[in-house]
């Protein structure tokens, strides 16, 4: 039977791999190829970092983005620019209403803020970009504003924000086409104490296409 | 082609190392808007009881940029002084530069997408940098950053420092280089005195005037900081013209702030950010 979680990919398939719950991930992405993350279980909060692969000075900027597009929600069409104003990624297409860029990664210390300091020790996102990031040679530094796919933070029109329950899915999904070589870093979100995994972390799946 | 400065007789004022001397401390005492006093002086700041001195007065150039170190318990009052001014603001612990703002964490941790007088400026290690003490302008954006030089010579035809449109990014280029920070070191930021309210559907609306003169904030510094402002228009200010007009800067000395603070308790997640902030101070 055809595996519907790669129907309509470009072209073929050049890298397939479940990135488990709570897990870091790293991988690099040429110009033309497309990235699909599927939500497998459901609600899975896939925290998303972008720099270029051959200046890592150089990196997503969700105030540029949000900037250039007039809009803070991520939809089919959303042009993920760099911190120079440059095109790094594109969303070409997704079966999720929206995805949020103003959220943030958690991290131990503001765990200690929004939960309290019982929950210091846990896993979080920023540890997770940590983790990668060293290993390459980046670091604290490179730490900036990121994307949350398959998560939902609304602004109310007095400006309260928060993440609330998720509108994803078991299977949904978001495509993204690199504008440029780029090497993409991920946390998939061990959070426990807010509904951004439905309280569960669960497994992702990450597939790249090669170009038509 | 080359010029001289050439007195009534026509000869050159600066023609030798000591006629170029004199040329040079002729232009003492001039008398700009956009310039630093020195030493610090603000006959009308707002000093409280066991305030003071005042420590930084300076006026930023329309598309200029300022930098400074702010001991802890500074009192930092920001002046848009002709209601055109957009101060966009980096902020660093000044004895770790590692830690910085955390605009996502700012908004999320506080459950508010909207800057404004109580509010806290957190950093990405669970801590307080600044409080906004008080704010009188209301039109603020922690959502659209800085512009850049692209967006600048899309809008205006150029963007770079050296040029008459100079662009936010660029100029924080220049604010970070000289506590020896670099480009990594230029993180999300937060425009103060021009605004950005989110629609229904996640639309931006910026809100850039320009407003009525002299509309002020006041903050106050909770670590010891490394506070960069750039002062050029907004990345969605939507008129063709490059517009921006001076941004006034007075900071004096304060005490930390104490256990009773009413911000400091104002609510459960300000108190562990304070709470945070002290252990940090505690050696």
């Amino acid at each position: 039977m055809a595996d519907p979680q790669v129907a309509g990919l470009p072209g073929p398939i050049v890298h397939d791999e479940v990135v488990p719950a709570r897990a870091p991930w790293l991988h690099r992405v040429r110009r033309g190829e497309t990235l699909r993350i599927v939500d497998l279980e459901g609600n899975q909060a896939v925290d998303f970092l972008i720099y270029a692969a051959g200046d890592d000075a150089e990196r997503y900027s969700a105030q540029d983005t949000i900037a250039a597009q007039g809009n803070l929600f991520l939809r089919t069409g959303a042009v993920l620019l760099s911190n120079e104003g440059r095109a790094m990624m594109t969303i070409t297409a997704t079966n999720v209403a929206y995805h949020d860029t103003i959220g943030g990664a958690c991290s131990c210390e503001s765990n200690t803020l929004r939960y309290g300091h019982h929950t210091k020790s846990q896993h979080a996102c920023v540890d997770n970009f940590l983790d990668a990031n060293v290993r390459v040679g980046r670091g604290k530094r490179d730490m900036v504003s990121n994307i949350n796919f398959f998560m939902n933070v609304p602004v109310e029109a007095d400006g309260a924000l928060g993440i609330v329950d998720g509108i994803s899915a078991p299977g949904l999904m978001v495509d993204l086409i690199a504008e440029m070589n780029v090497e993409v870093v991920v946390s998939n979100c061990p959070q426990i104490n807010n509904p951004c995994n439905g309280f569960n972390p669960t497994p992702v799946r990450m597939i790249v296409s090669a170009p038509r | 082609m080359s010029q001289t400065d050439q007195d009534l007789s026509g000869q050159s004022r600066t023609g030798d190392p000591y006629a170029a001397r004199d040329h040079a401390r002729a232009q003492a005492g001039t008398v700009v808007e956009a310039m630093p006093v020195v030493p610090a002086a603000a006959p009308d700041a707002p000093l409280a009881p066991g305030e003071g001195p005042v420590v930084w007065e300076e006026t930023v150039a329309p598309g200029g940029y300022a930098t400074r170190r702010l001991a802890r318990g500074t009192r930092l009052r920001l002046i848009d002084l002709h209601g055109d001014a957009c101060a966009s603001l980096l902020l660093f612990n000044a004895e770790n530069p590692l830690e910085r703002l955390n605009v996502a964490d700012t908004l999320k941790v506080q459950w508010n997408g909207y800057l404004g007088q109580h509010k806290l400026l957190l950093s990405d290690m669970g801590r307080v940098l600044m409080t906004i003490l008080a704010d009188a302008a209301g039109t603020h954006d922690a959502f659209c950053g800085a512009s850049n030089a692209a967006s600048n010579a899309r809008k205006y035809g150029s963007g770079e420092n050296y040029g008459p449109h100079p662009n936010a990014r660029d100029r924080f280029m220049l604010g970070v280089a000289k506590h020896g920070l670099g480009r990594k070191d230029v993180h999300p930021c937060i425009n103060l005195f021009k605004g950005v309210r989110i629609g229904a559907d996640g639309t931006t609306q910026p809100q850039i005037g320009p407003f009525a003169p002299g509309r002020a904030v006041t903050l106050r510094a909770e670590m010891d900081l490394l506070l960069v402002l750039a002062n050029c228009p907004h990345v969605l200010d939507p008129r063709p013209d490059w517009s921006v007009t001076a941004l006034r800067a007075t900071a004096w000395n304060g005490a930390i702030t104490p256990a009773d603070d009413p911000i400091r308790n104002g609510s459960p997640e300000a108190l562990r950010a304070f709470l945070n902030t002290e252990d940090y101070y505690a050696r």
